[in-house]
């Protein structure tokens, strides 16, 4: 229960610091906001069915916002040496990292949540479904765990916005894929079972890369 | 109270060897300060001791405990101040306390964060957001953060960066009153004066190595400087 606790108490505090300064979040949501509807306006003229290229846009938008919210998840912590206090704490690091991965899940959670019901009507495509809510979890699970390691890997670089998008798609490609597979095969209406393949590996994708990240990031952080 | 030991203590940073066979012993409730010039290694050695850095090499003991197998063990027994405050701008003071009490696993966190408040003085800023605070008041919350878990030790890296001499006078005062004069504590400083006032013993880090370490009582601050002067460029 300590370990949860004070994995809890980082959430509760990267909540409370954002609801005071809205700084990730309003960036992210902006950004996706504006990905959509310029998306929208590039394809409406060259594309007769939006549906083919909605899952792709969909998630381009989700991951680049997500990776402005994940840059500066540390940046935050870097700021006045706060990361050395919570590297102070007498604390398991993994109760650090899953912390503020869970934040950052969180708050791009939030930004899709705005954000899916204006894309639905711009693309005219239903993303209210539960199973395309379900990928959409998961793969942002998936994205903010590995986000997360990468972001304490780039934050004490000078080039770190440019660093961090550079490491951290190709390793998020496997599970950008499937989730743009299932997605596209689920807005088809095609049946879940038809695509378990997608799914296994988007869920194992999600499984080992947060177990490798949990292991690593003791090292990422410690000098 | 505790004893700080540091026994054949090398870091290196790729090819560049920031520290080199260190060896170094603080009693029970001793103060000892550490000054240098810059690239000294100073700030190395500290967050070594403050579990923020592994050694590359040698061992280093406080309260009884090895950093190399009871790193969380130490970090419960460390207060740490640094020249930055470790502080959430966006935080109220209050808020701040309470996220690292509860980090901490501190009982009855409210009234102890009324009272390492009152300590500093800035119990009527409780609700203030850090950001609005000057310099001074930073480093006084940054104080009451590192005293809040009731350490034994107190590890002080620079702590007068950036203070003018009011606010380093009142700092003085400050930690006075949370009696780190009563604490083992190892602190690092530029000020040769200021070091020598506050501490039972100073030594003298250069290049890595160190150099000269003497009682503060067989010392005046002009022969310090003298010596100093000689143990850094000599």
């Amino acid at each position: 229960m300590t370990f949860l606790r004070q994995v809890v108490t980082i959430v509760h505090k990267d909540i409370t610091a954002e609801l005071r300064t809205k700084e990730m979040f309003s960036s992210m949501f902006v950004f996706a906001l504006l990905s959509v509807v310029i998306f929208n306006f590039a394809f409406e003229l060259r594309v007769a069915d939006a549906a083919t290229i909605a899952p792709g846009v969909l998630w381009i938008s989700v991951t680049f916002a997500g990776m402005l919210g994940l840059n500066r998840s540390f940046v935050l912590e870097k700021d006045q040496g706060c990361l050395d206090g919570l590297l102070l704490a007498p604390v398991d690091r993994s109760a650090i990292y899953f912390g503020k991965m869970l934040g950052n899940f969180l708050f791009i959670t939030v930004v899709e949540a705005i954000i899916l019901p204006i894309f639905s009507a711009l693309f005219n495509v239903n993303l209210i479904q539960p199973w395309v809510l379900a990928v959409m979890l998961l793969g942002t699970l998936g994205f903010s765990g590995v986000g997360t390691l990468f972001s304490a890997m780039t934050v004490h670089t000078r080039a770190r916005e440019v660093l961090l998008p550079i490491l951290l798609f190709p390793v998020v490609v496997p599970a950008l894929i499937a989730a743009v597979k299932l997605t596209a095969g689920l807005l088809d209406g095609r049946a879940l079972a038809d695509m378990t393949n997608w799914m296994q590996l988007l869920i194992a994708f999600d499984i080992i890369f947060i177990a490798v990240s949990y292991m690593t990031f003791d090292y990422v952080v410690e000098e | 109270m505790a004893t700080i030991e540091i026994r054949n203590l090398s870091k290196s940073f790729g090819s560049h060897t920031a520290l080199r066979n260190v060896d170094l012993t603080i009693s029970e409730g001793e103060f000892l300060t550490l000054v240098g010039p810059n690239g000294a290694g100073k700030t190395t050695l500290i967050r070594i001791v403050a579990t923020l850095s592994r050694p590359t090499n040698g061992e280093v003991w406080v309260d009884g405990w090895n950093l190399a197998d009871g790193a969380a063990q130490v970090r419960q027994r460390i207060g740490f101040i640094s020249h930055q405050p470790l502080l959430y701008g966006d935080l109220t003071a209050e808020e701040n306390l309470r996220f690292y009490g509860r980090m901490y696993g501190l009982s009855d966190l409210p009234t102890r964060i009324d009272e390492v408040l009152q300590q500093v003085g800035l119990l009527a800023r409780q609700r203030d957001p850090v950001r609005t605070f000057s310099r001074g008041m930073q480093q006084r919350l940054a104080i009451a953060r590192a005293i809040l878990h009731h350490p034994v030790v107190l590890l002080l890296d620079e702590p007068y960066t950036g203070l003018d001499q009011q606010a380093a006078a009142m700092l003085d005062e400050v930690m006075q009153a949370v009696g780190a004069t009563s604490r083992t504590v190892l602190m690092t400083t530029h000020d040769l004066g200021r070091g020598l006032v506050m501490s039972q013993r100073v030594a003298i880090l250069s290049a890595g190595q160190l150099v000269y370490q003497a009682p503060r009582a067989d010392l005046d601050e002009v022969s310090f400087r003298q010596i100093y002067r000689e143990s850094v460029t000599g």
